[in-house]
């Protein structure tokens, strides 16, 4: 799923190391307690709804807000108390702030120009820059004489032109329409792959962080839920609050039967077969399982022999083209998701409205969330 | 559609109030008959007489200096405290600072004028300083008024601007003052021009408070004005009238004309 | 933004204190001093009062307060009849302005998109030009012998010049002329929020135009009136140039009786008594002023 597959193994030093950090603005906490390393080189997501504290996380990391508590330490060196204007990262806003009254020239150069760089140096840096992101022939617009996409790179230019030890991105792809978002996302991780650069994205689209990121932290409520590399996230959530907020999700919830060899015999409230799953819980315990409508396969008859089988009827069908939706509902009233790829140009599907129909899945493809 | 003709004939009522009286005070300011409403020829002689006229004269000179002084102080003034009450977030204080920025844009200008007179009186009294009445007094009584205005302006700029732009600015490593001026100086400029033009023009065209805080020597333009006005029409003042609208329809029309200008290059 | 420093904290302090500090000298300072005043004994002299506190030889403070000051205000029936006149040719104008301001107002919300800048400029242009010559010029057409009896005689209209100039008429219209443009703004800029399609909605849903009128455009404008109202009311009921210019004998208002005291009487504790209670008159409109303000300034700045 990500495209950014980088060789693993290699542990390389900590770019950002956020330690205990919580942050409050009068009553409300908006980061409650953080802990996290993000590593030199890595594009890295924070990902959650909006208000869960993941912008006041970046904007700590950038030194516009300062930890109530905690410290935030930049390539080891403790930054907690440093102002924006002497810490070794650069931001990319999200309405990009190109400063009206420059030149696209002039905005990559300030931030050298603060720096003291030799004026010999800085046409040539700018340059370099501009031509990184393809908008070397653009250096004498003004940003109001630019599209979206354009503005986007400029503004990437003018972070990266300082050769900062990590570039923040606060959702650098919201103000462009779909269709851009989804090529600048190639265009975003290239380039990085290219510099070399630590990023740091904020975003609220799971699917742009799951094709950018080496590694997401998911966020809510100013906590941390987790954080692994897209795949890990998507197929093994740690709680049903991820695997919610990452793509489609069906939960039965019910208590563990029984619990050997890290095999869980699980029975679901209102479904009378037992339901098997791999983990390790106390027998007795509350929880539910999890499996992904791609997971389920879908049959008119019951499968000869799987462990995991209910059994329903179907109330609802979406047809997306590439994919249809089933929504089937189970005796016990649950409403299951069910995604069949459409392979065929067939006119009839195998399966129509108020069909009783048979689900199943593997042991290994169901995830069990305390 | 009824109500629309009706909305049509109020608005052209509305305009015609407002601008009949300037209409005639221009054309009758070519009148060559001293009796101001009988029209007698076409004459400039009282723009002649309005030009010899050395009290006339004196007296804009000294309006302009007050003006342009007390403008300045304004827009300075006014701007620091359109920061404060948009940049500075909350603070103890805030509650009184806003009432007092706000309060001399509703306040009667005789209490302002006798307000200001009476500080004067006190502070000579007490320090020695300001010693009698004139220039200094009036420019900082203009300044004072000309602030709440020059705020107001500033302001809802400021509020307008994007925060981020200073915030990259400084994460790009400019310093808060150098941001002051390498960022936001320039991006709120039009309204920092507005807010300077506006303080000039109260200034110069305050007749109230000036009268309280002149001095003898002191004449500022509109205080001459008045005092020659109330002795009856004169047609001196329809001609320096008519000088006074041209001036300002040519600046409001250059400043129109720039600003469109601008905004036709700004797709 | 919230960054740390002792620098920053210098800069910060420095940029607040300048502005606070001037306000507090130059205009917090004299309008306490008015009230100090307003209680002070008159006497003849410079300055024209006797201090309220005087430090005798034994360092004792003999304070010497008077009400006499307050007390003359009502006592007087010149000051009792300018304050009344005041409010309500203050409240008439208001009322007046109103009326035409708001069709005006309404006018250039619905006009074209493209008209509406040019149509509030010529609003807003008077105002930039000399408000002492727009209301001499209402002199010139007021007289007896001025532009609107010639013209009114010259169509048989009427024989004897109307009388006009030097009576509450041509205050009320002095008042109106000048303050027009104080209306319009704010009523424009409510109306000009004001979403269209709530209208539609309203004939939708079968109301006639003027229905829609009276329950959707009116209520949501009221901000605009209240704030359009506030802005003719307070500076009317201390106007001096209009009453002095265009008002007769009989017409008195608090701005020219506190004129008068002060410089032609020299009664200067007098003086001060009557701005307090022209400021205990506005005191609740500046209030509700400032509230609408802030309230809109805030909103903007969130």
């Amino acid at each position: 799923m990500s495209l950014a597959v980088r060789p693993e193994g290699e542990i390389r030093p900590p770019a950002i190391q956020i330690r205990g950090v919580e942050k409050r603005f009068g009553d409300a906490t908006a980061v409650a307690g953080i802990d996290l390393e993000i590593r030199e080189g890595e594009f890295f997501s924070l990902l959650g709804p909006s208000g869960c504290g993941k912008t006041t996380l970046l904007r700590m990391m950038a030194g516009f807000e300062t930890p109530t508590s905690g410290s935030v330490l930049i390539a080891g060196a403790d930054m907690t108390a440093v102002p924006p204007y002497e810490r070794p990262v650069n931001m990319m806003f999200q309405s990009y702030a190109l400063f009206p009254h420059m030149n696209v020239a002039d905005n990559v150069a300030f931030g050298l120009k603060q720096d003291g760089v030799a004026k010999a140096e800085i046409p040539k840096r700018v340059a370099e820059a501009l031509d990184l992101v393809q908008m070397g022939e653009f250096a004498k617009r003004k940003p109001h004489q630019m599209s979206g996409g354009q503005r986007q790179r400029v503004a990437l230019a003018r972070c990266l032109v300082k050769r900062p030890k990590v570039v923040l991105l606060d959702e650098p792809l919201s103000a462009l329409d779909k269709k851009l978002r989804e090529k600048t996302q190639f265009e975003l991780v290239n380039i990085q792959e290219k510099v070399g650069i630590t990023f740091v994205m904020v975003t609220h689209d799971q699917e742009e962080a799951m094709t950018m990121s080496t590694r997401i932290a998911v966020m809510n409520a100013g906590r941390i839920l987790q954080v692994g590399r897209p795949h890990e996230i998507y197929e093994y959530p740690t709680t049903r609050m991820v695997a919610d907020f990452i793509g489609t999700a069906n939960f039965f919830s019910g208590m563990v039967e029984d619990s050997q060899n890290g095999q869980v015999t699980f029975r679901a409230d209102g479904i009378d077969a037992p339901l098997v799953v791999s983990g390790d819980l106390a027998i007795g315990a509350h929880a539910a399982i999890m499996v992904r409508p791609e997971k389920i396969i879908m049959g008119r008859e019951a499968p000869a022999g799987a462990a995991n089988s209910v059994s329903g009827v179907v109330i609802e069908i979406a047809y997306l083209g590439d994919v249809s939706i089933y929504h089937v509902r189970l005796e016990s009233g649950l409403v299951v998701l069910v995604t069949t790829a459409n392979l065929r140009h067939s006119a009839e599907p195998a399966v129509t409205w108020d069909d009783r129909v048979h689900l199943s899945w593997h042991p290994g493809n169901a995830v069990l969330l305390p | 559609m009824r109500r629309s003709v009706s909305l049509l004939s109020a608005m052209v009522f509305g305009y015609a109030f407002l601008y009949a009286p300037i209409v005639l005070l221009m054309v009758y300011s070519f009148n060559a008959s001293r009796e101001v409403s009988v029209w007698g020829g076409f004459s400039t002689k009282w723009y002649g007489e309005l030009l010899d006229n050395d009290a006339y004269l004196n007296a804009a000179w000294l309006s302009l200096k007050i003006a342009a002084t007390s403008a300045t102080g304004a827009l300075v003034l006014g701007t620091l405290a359109a920061l404060v009450l948009v940049r500075f977030g909350r603070f103890s204080g805030r509650l009184l600072f806003n009432g007092l920025i706000t309060a001399p844009l509703v306040m009667p200008e005789v209490i302002l004028g006798l307000a200001m007179l009476l500080l004067f009186v006190a502070l000579e009294d007490l320090i020695g300083w300001p010693d009698g009445r004139g220039f200094t007094t009036i420019a900082i009584a203009h300044t004072t008024v000309g602030m709440a205005y020059a705020t107001v302006v500033v302001r809802s700029r400021l509020a307008q601007m994007d925060v981020s732009l200073e915030e990259a600015a400084m994460d790009l490593g400019a310093r808060p003052a150098k941001v002051f001026f390498l960022i936001t100086l320039p991006v709120i400029a039009p309204s920092l021009a507005a807010a300077w033009l506006l303080a000039f023009t109260l200034s110069l065209d305050d007749v109230v408070v000036a009268q309280f805080v002149s001095g003898p020597g002191s004449t500022t333009l509109p205080i001459e004005v008045f005092s020659s006005v109330r002795l009856g029409v004169s047609p001196q003042v329809n001609a320096l009238g008519t000088i006074i609208v041209v001036v300002v329809a040519v600046i409001i029309g250059m400043a129109t004309w720039l600003t469109s200008r601008k905004q036709r290059s700004q797709p | 933004m919230r960054v740390g420093g002792l620098r920053r904290d210098w800069g910060r302090r420095l940029v607040l204190a300048v502005p606070y500090l001037w306000l507090l000298v130059f205009f917090l300072a004299p309008l306490l001093i008015v009230g100090k005043i307003s209680f002070s004994e008159s006497r003849i002299g410079i300055p024209p009062y006797e201090p309220l506190v005087d430090w005798a030889e034994n360092g004792i403070a003999m304070v010497r307060a008077t009400l006499q000051n307050y007390v003359l205000l009502f006592e007087d029936d010149l000051y009792v009849d300018a304050y009344i006149q005041s409010l309500t040719i203050a409240g008439i104008s208001t009322l007046l302005c109103l009326l035409i301001g708001y069709p005006m107002a309404l006018g250039i919300a619905r006009a074209p998109e493209k008209s509406r800048g040019p149509l509030l400029l010529l609003v807003i242009v008077p105002f930039w030009t000399s408000f002492l010559i727009r209301v001499y010029a209402w002199m010139t057409i007021l007289r007896d012998e001025g532009v609107l009896n010639h013209a009114l005689m010259g169509l048989g209209l009427i024989d004897e010049p109307l009388v006009i100039l030097n009576t509450d008429w041509a205050v009320y219209i002095g008042i109106v002329y000048s303050y027009l443009p104080f209306m319009v703004l704010p009523l424009y800029a409510t109306l000009e929020k004001l979403d269209t399609t709530l209208l539609e909605a309203a004939a939708d849903l079968g109301a006639r135009p003027i229905r829609a009128f009276v329950s959707v455009t009116l209520p949501l404008s009221v901000p605009g009136i209240v704030a359009g109202s506030l802005l003719v009311f307070v500076p009317a009921v201390g106007e001096y140039v209009i009453p002095n210019l265009l008002g007769g004998g009989d017409t008195q208002m608090l701005g020219k009786a506190l004129w008068d005291v002060f410089a032609q009487t020299r009664d200067w504790p007098s003086a001060a008594a009557l701005a307090v209670a022209m400021l205990v008159a506005l005191v609740i409109p500046i209030a509700l002023f400032q509230r609408i303000q802030t309230r809109m300034e805030e909103g903007r700045e969130r």
